[in-house]
């Protein structure tokens, strides 16, 4: 299975170096494709199906909202030589995050150990023991989303909602003071 | 089925065949978003996902038809009073748990049904707010639709209604 996930994560990586390179805005929005579907497919070989359908719509739905915000759009391409100090701290700053999340990933337990549930008076324990019983909810993802960690889903739906209102906002009194000129 | 002023068949939006295959899947997708939210506690799924397949709905009505038809059908007011109730009503069934139990988001309705748990109207509260997370996402995803790729210009007439119209000569 680490072999499957290694393949689908170069294809992913291939394919954002593509979008990053390419000239074409659509050709771009398309290569940009495989980084989500690829990484629905892993959340579903992880055994994350919930994620993995979320995923997969959120895909679908932000490219039509790509493919149409952007394909009337002009595209300005800035035709200059790429910064060299810029560049070279860049590559530093890569080295570095490389050297510390090495030295991070060496406590990580290894792949596929399910070590949250190893105490037994940790709360993920207690979610999978006593969550059909105390919640009556079978699927364990949405007795966790929406009763033990219910406080958590009324904060992201806060976010969504606020979001939302930011964007009406902004969006709204840029076309009014152009219909004023009118 | 029809629209008032604007009939389907109208050069607006795709070709024919798309505009027919479109009457005939939209109300399996809208059925397949509301099975995803309603059996959201019971298989993989929940709000948010159907959510999303609602608001697909709709794009792909605005994608074929043509905006003047789906706007008649969904405004952009109605969408923001969707989305405001949707978050309004998971807000509400979060406040009736202090009023019942005295704590923030309790489950206060019967948890285990009758004949075992694995049944449709089992799990308290947690399909209500499946129900309204999904009302929620599903409209706000769509005025994100509209606000980036249909509206160009929207602008107030003198009796405060809301009017889209698309300008057409760009600078």
């Amino acid at each position: 299975m680490e072999i499957i996930i290694g393949i689908l994560l170069v294809f992913m990586i291939i394919g954002s170096i593509i979008s990053l390179e390419t000239k074409d805005l659509l050709s771009a929005i398309i290569a940009i494709v495989p980084v989500g579907y690829f990484c629905g497919i892993i959340y579903l070989f992880l055994g994350a199906p919930d994620i993995a359908i979320t995923q997969m719509v959120v895909e679908v739905l932000s490219l039509i909202i790509l493919i149409r915000a952007t394909i009337r759009r002009d595209l300005t391409t800035i035709e200059e030589e790429r910064d060299f100090f810029g560049l070279i701290t860049t590559f530093a700053f890569i080295f570095v995050f490389f050297i510390f999340s090495m030295e991070a990933l060496r406590y990580l337990p290894p792949f596929g150990t399910p070590s949250f549930t190893l105490n037994n008076n940790s709360p993920s324990n207690r979610y999978l023991m006593n969550g059909l019983k105390e919640t009556g909810a079978a699927n364990i993802v949405s007795a966790i989303i929406l009763d033990y960690r219910g406080y958590d889903t009324l904060g992201e739906a806060t976010i969504l909602f606020t979001s939302i209102l930011g964007a009406l906002a902004i969006l709204r009194i840029y076309a009014r003071k152009r219909s004023k000129n009118e | 089925m029809q629209g008032k002023g604007v009939k389907m068949n109208e050069e607006k939006g795709m070709s024919l065949i798309v505009k027919t295959v479109t009457r005939w899947l939209k109300g399996f997708i809208f059925l397949f978003g509301a099975y995803i939210v309603v059996y959201g506690h019971l298989s993989p799924g929940g709000g948010f996902p159907g959510g999303v397949v609602f608001a697909a709905t709709f794009i792909l009505i605005t994608l074929a038809f043509g905006r003047e038809y789906a706007l008649r059908k969904i405004g952009k007011i109605l969408a923001s009073e969707l989305d405001s109730l949707g978050a309004l009503l998971f807000l509400l069934i979060a406040l009736l748990g202090i009023y019942y139990g005295g704590t923030f988001f309790l489950n206060f309705i019967e948890k285990n049904h009758p004949t075992g748990n694995f049944n449709l109207f089992s799990a308290g509260i947690i399909p209500l707010c499946q129900i309204s997370i999904g009302m929620k996402v599903g409209a706000s995803l769509f005025m994100i639709f509209i606000i980036l790729s249909v509206v160009r210009v929207v602008f107030v007439d003198g009796k405060g209604k809301l009017i889209t119209t698309e300008k057409k000569d760009k600078k």
